[in-house]
């Protein structure tokens, strides 16, 4: 107890001295503006979770705009789940470093601890950005992530497979049931998707939920439980896999990639991969709604850079240049090759559909996706692990789509 | 008779029992007792560094608000005991109590009764017996996740090589959901835990064997016990310390399993193979809420505990006899 006390008064001191520093060079800042020598000459340090051969592009990235303002940089890659807790024992050892990306979903429970700076500080406003990004980058109304580029989910058909079937693609959920029924056959299934018992299997029974009118504040609703049995009499029917509670979104791109799947849903980053697969035609749509002519609402993806907080004013003023210059017009449009994502400006998205038309019914999806964590903030992880527990209740049967939503619910 | 050399008694043992023991020379019995503490010390200061103060973090982090933000700001209010009135209050204990004890006893059961039997076939000798005893060191060798990841194709419900199998042969007529229905997925998590705990069981009980004396064997096939009998009263008693050691290692180790349920099933599905341990990993690696974590693997340790308490009183009765 003892120590814990002694422990958070160097905290609340450092913190203070932290402020009062950054106040004094915040004002040394504004008076001499117009020079940009405060930055030059600064070595600061880069956090991501990308591995290769992405992870090369935005080197790149980082070291051009390094060199731009005449800094230089040093980038670490810590592989995907191990991110976050490097960083909260970074955080408790005061080594954060300059730049960090964060997943979008978990920007709002960081900022929450304070370990990040808002990036008005440094003039960014995310003006001109698809909402739903800025959304997901805010904690109580301050913008701490913004992301270059963003992706969220559609669904992908295997051409030939619809062709010989004489069918085109769905775009409600009876027709997604039917279809997904006339494609079924020995060693085939018409749909899949993953049901996993995590985030990602919420992430994947977003699109339905939403779409439907659902809401994460309480799941315990008539719409909700009318996208989870679109989902459960999928499952029960035939149409698609019973071990889609098992499956991840890699899982479910194998499967489609083999052959074994009709229609996937799933997310642009697997263009690449698919495209690599030979003998395999596909074309992607937006997932089917309710009933015809809705908007389908899916959630959105996408990684945030962030400038944590250092104490160290002078690199984070130069840390949320970088932060801009990731954020670029032409870096939007760099990254949103490299890894297939959509580049987050609605005007720099639109041209970006005009060339590259695979990815055209992303950029759609991408304008009205909904964030994560925009309106439970550091909540979102409970209704999160909600939802899953819910599907998988309903997926294998254990329960009834209604009393499966209705328990997660109380818990 | 190269075998008879193995099993006499090393010749130093008896040697190095002394007739009478030479005194210390010039020095008085305080001196021998800071001498004697001098070499504790280190041993002393390794586990009070790497087992005394985890074990009291965990005790105390237990009974926190320890959060990601803790970690930023320094501060994890003091909660009590709500920690562990959210976990035992909470809609899964039940489950995870159930599941962790039918993982365990399942996994010891096959582990044991497997590892036993393969371990006394392995010691008779046979062409290529010294080579086939190695292979079964195999799981062991093999990264935990690259097994579970082999496992998980196996298991297939859909292209499972099990299930392709099993219907070929026409022992069952529809595949079954190994990893994806929650009735067989304990099951089949137990058995990959059967797979890989048969090493660690052969090996000691394969060492256990080899110190029973052959002659032993002879003496009793000289009054008659072979087989059966033979094994009923000469190698089940000489194993038992072995037995112990295998029993309690055996719980220990498998109440603390969590990479091989993470790999086939991640708990799933619907909670069907969530245990003890695999619930303190979500609570503080997942959902980042470190007390909540900790209060659960503080439950794990006291259940290990028991058991640990249970050894050391089995034993002491042992060598009371």
């Amino acid at each position: 107890m003892n120590r814990q006390r002694v422990r958070s008064t160097q905290v609340g001191v450092a913190a203070a001295a932290c402020t009062a520093l950054a106040l004094t060079l915040a004002g040394c800042g504004s008076s001499s503006g117009h020079t940009s020598s405060a930055s030059t000459g600064l070595h600061l340090t880069v956090e991501d979770y990308y591995t290769q051969p992405a992870a090369a592009e935005y080197d790149s990235i980082y070291n051009a705009c390094a060199k731009q303002l005449g800094d230089t940089v040093t980038i670490s890659h810590i592989a995907g789940a191990a991110l976050i807790p490097k960083v909260l024992q970074q955080a408790s050892s005061r080594t954060m470093p300059d730049v960090l990306m964060l997943d979008n979903p978990d920007v709002a429970q960081i900022a929450a601890t304070g370990a990040l700076s808002p990036l008005s500080d440094y003039g960014i406003t995310g003006a001109g950005y698809v909402p739903g990004i800025i959304a997901a980058g805010s904690y109580q109304g301050k913008l701490y992530g913004l992301a270059p580029a963003v992706n969220s989910l559609a669904l992908f058909y295997n051409t030939d497979m619809f062709k010989a079937a004489g069918l085109t693609p769905p775009t409600t959920w009876a027709e997604l049931q039917s279809d997904a029924k006339a494609l079924t056959k020995s060693g085939r299934y018409g749909f899949a998707f993953s049901g996993v018992n995590t985030y990602e299997g919420t992430w994947q029974f977003m699109p339905w939920m939403w779409t439907s009118g659902g809401d994460e504040k309480n799941i315990d609703t008539p719409q909700t439980a009318a996208a989870l049995q679109l989902l459960t009499s999928l499952v029960k029917d035939g149409s698609a896999s019973k071990s889609v509670d098992l499956w991840t979104q890699n899982d479910v791109e194998s499967q489609f990639a083999a052959g074994k799947a009709a229609m996937m849903e799933n997310g642009p980053w697997n263009i690449a991969q698919l495209q690599q697969v030979k003998g395999l035609h596909w074309a992607s749509v937006p997932l089917p709604t309710p009933t015809a002519g809705q908007k389908v609402v899916s959630p959105l993806g996408g990684e945030t850079y962030t400038v944590p907080q250092t104490g160290d004013s002078a690199k984070m003023a130069a840390a949320g240049k970088i932060v801009a210059c990731i954020n670029s017009d032409a870096n939007q449009v760099t990254i949103a090759k490299t890894v297939a994502y959509v580049p987050a400006k609605t005007s720099v998205a639109e041209q970006f559909a005009k060339d590259n038309p695979l990815m055209a019914p992303y950029v759609t999806v991408a304008q009205t996706a909904r964030s994560r964590t925009g309106e439970l903030g550091t909540g979102w992880d409970k209704a999160a692990t909600a939802i899953y527990t819910a599907e998988q209740q309903a997926l294998t049967g254990e329960a009834s789509p209604a009393a499966a939503l209705k328990q997660a619910q109380g818990q | 008779m190269k075998t008879l050399d193995r099993h006499s008694p090393p010749s130093g043992a008896q040697a190095a029992v002394p007739g009478t023991p030479p005194r210390t020379r010039g020095r008085g019995p305080r001196q021998d007792r800071a001498v004697t503490w001098l070499f504790l010390l280190p041993a002393l200061v390794y586990i009070a560094l790497f087992f005394g103060y985890p074990i009291v973090k965990n005790v105390l982090m237990g009974s926190q608000d320890y959060t990601t933000a803790t970690f930023f700001t320094g501060s994890s209010p003091w909660v009590g005991w709500a920690n562990y009135r959210t976990f035992f209050t909470g809609p899964l204990a039940g489950t995870t109590f159930l599941n962790t004890a039918v993982f365990t006893v399942g996994s010891i059961v096959g582990q044991f009764s497997i590892g036993l039997a393969v371990a006394l076939f392995f010691r008779r000798r046979f062409p290529l017996s010294g080579l086939m005893r190695s292979l079964l060191l195999l799981p062991w060798l093999l990264p935990l996740i690259a097994g579970t990841a082999v496992w998980r194709w196996i298991l297939d419900q859909d292209s499972g090589v099990l299930n392709s199998v099993l219907m070929h042969l026409h022992l069952v007529h529809s595949s079954v959901p190994w990893l994806s229905s929650p009735s067989f997925a304990l099951y089949s998590v137990i058995i990959v835990n059967v797979w890989i705990g048969i090493p660690f069981n052969v090996a000691l009980f394969y060492s256990g064997l080899q110190g029973i004396p052959a002659e032993q064997y002879e003496a009793a096939a000289i009054d008659g016990a072979v087989g059966w009998k033979a094994f009923r009263h000469i190698t089940w008693p000489a194993l038992r310390p072995v037995v112990t050691v295998v029993l309690v290692l055996g719980v220990i180790y498998t109440l603390k399993v969590v990479d091989i349920i993470l790999g086939l099933t991640g708990g799933g599905p619907a909670n069907s193979t969530q245990t003890l341990a695999t619930t303190a990993y979500q609570d503080s690696f997942v959902q980042f809420s470190f007390g909540q974590g900790a209060a659960v693997s503080n439950v794990l340790m006291v259940v290990s505990l028991l058991f640990a308490c249970l050894y050391l009183r089995v034993n002491r009765r042992a060598s009371d006899e």
